[in-house]
């Protein structure tokens, strides 16, 4: 099992320990009366963690608490010894988090406005951003559509434009939450080859199960727990042979 | 459907504040109103469309796509005014939308959309003190722009949906049973793009100092 690779530099934060990783302590989330998560213990150190299961098995949940877009009901969540309850900014500032659907996620009209979204909120000076908004869609070859507008990308572009409107803001750990769900093949492959390329711890939500090829540890997760933790080889027999019984 | 017209360009005009543009196309509209004057409209329409086509060098078909769009309501005022007033009064006045709508056309296509939410955001300042965030009005009027063609898309889904399973894909009814379901869609990208501006740090608004003073 590797440990965590040295991503980008975060925002300075004196209280931030990048050693802690992310840590889940007794956390459980209940919506109203419904439990979708229960008892989770886990702290996430390697560079690569995947998290499959079920729909509705919680696991889309469990990645939003990870930066704090969920709060649990119980429990804490602490990203580099930081309290995703009462330092939410700080932990936002440390993870990026690629959402499912692209379109939900552009929030400008056009591709290099939306980059510059996040370094905007940042305050991060103009020369500095644009700077950094070019070399991104250089990066991942958007740099010929920098004032095309968004909605007119393909399925795939919108995808890698989400996540370049993530990356240009250099966290130290990123969560996709399925990322490929909505793609071709090919373009399941580049953003495959996209998040095997980061420097950046990485946390992946998927249903599509070879992303998880060379990755260090994989959670199953089922109705709300943590049902197997182990090597992709040895977590995915498990999560198939679970999804066989049903 | 292309809400976003800004053409890239490095020209004179291109580089010009927003705020410069949008006033010249404010005084050019009190200008038009104010001199009764068919000749002076087609000057100006004249002098819109050389701005337009020599010095910001856009396309043709940038200023021809405004005027296609406009060109019923241009007819319109011309028949209303034969029959109610002259011809010549209906030319003057078809001449001055004209002329106000590719001068439009000019700043639109000139002019980032980040440039034109910053002064949105300028002018909503002085409502700070009523406890508006500028900023705030600024990313609702981006998010305007960006959002029109996801839900005439989306629209466009749920019609070929119902059309597919032997609905009505016009009218009234086509209407009445399209909008309950975009509705509901709306209100689901709703929440997502609202954990998608948090996630990207929108609640982070950064002091005015630290707002952005050029595009990137």
């Amino acid at each position: 099992m590797r440990f965590r690779r040295p991503g980008a530099a975060p925002a300075a934060d004196d209280a931030a320990d990048p050693a802690r990783g992310i840590e889940l302590r007794g956390v459980g989330h209940r919506y109203g009366e419904r439990v979708v998560l229960d008892g989770i213990d886990l702290t996430l150190t390697e560079a690569r963690v995947g998290v499959v299961g079920a729909n509705g098995s919680g696991k889309s949940t469990l990645a939003r608490l990870l930066n704090g877009l969920v709060v649990p009901t119980e429990g804490r969540v602490l990203v580099d010894g930081l309290d995703t309850r009462t330092q939410v900014r700080a932990v936002r500032r440390r993870v990026g988090f690629v959402f499912q659907d692209p379109d939900a996620q552009i929030v400008h009209p056009t591709v290099a406005e939306d980059v510059a979204y996040g370094l905007e909120n940042q305050g991060v000076p103009p020369g500095e951003r644009a700077a950094r908004v070019a070399e991104v869609l250089a990066r991942y070859g958007l740099a010929g559509h920098a004032d095309h507008p968004a909605h007119l990308l393909s399925g795939g572009q919108k995808q890698l434009l989400a996540i370049a409107g993530v990356l240009v803001m250099r966290p130290a750990r990123v969560v996709f939450d399925e990322p490929t769900t909505l793609l071709d093949l090919i373009n399941a492959r580049r953003v495959a080859d996209v998040i095997a390329g980061l420097e950046q711890q990485v946390v992946v939500v998927t249903h599509q199960l070879d992303l998880l090829d060379g990755f260090d540890r994989v959670l199953v997760v089922d109705g709300g727990r943590v049902v197997e933790d182990a090597a992709p080889g040895p977590a995915v027999a498990a999560y198939r042979a679970l999804m066989a019984l049903r | 459907m292309t809400l976003a017209l800004y053409v890239p360009g490095a020209g004179v005009v291109h580089r010009l504040p927003a705020a410069v543009k949008l006033l010249a196309l404010v005084v050019l509209a009190v200008a038009l109103f104010a001199l009764p004057s068919v000749a002076a409209a087609g000057a100006a329409l004249a002098g819109v469309v050389a701005v337009g086509l020599l010095v910001a060098r856009l396309p043709v078909a940038v200023l021809a796509r405004q005027a296609r769009a406009v060109v019923w309501w241009l007819g319109a005022l011309l028949a209303v005014h034969a029959l109610t007033t002259d011809l010549r009064t209906g030319a003057h006045v078809a001449l001055r939308l004209l002329t106000l709508v590719l001068a439009a056309a000019v700043v639109t296509a000139t002019t980032r959309v980040s440039e034109m939410v910053r002064v949105v955001e300028a002018l909503c300042t002085p409502l700070r003190l009523v406890g508006v965030r500028p900023a705030r009005v600024g990313l609702a009027v981006a998010m305007a722009l960006r959002f029109i063609p996801v839900l005439v898309e989306r629209a466009d889904r749920i019609r070929a949906a119902q059309a597919a399973r032997g609905g009505s894909a016009r009218g009234v009814r086509a209407l009445r049973t399209t909008v309950a379901p975009l509705l509901v869609q709306v209100l689901q990208m709703a929440h997502d793009v609202s954990e998608a501006l948090d996630a990207r740090g929108a609640d982070d608004d950064p002091s005015p100092r630290h707002r952005p003073q050029e595009a990137p």
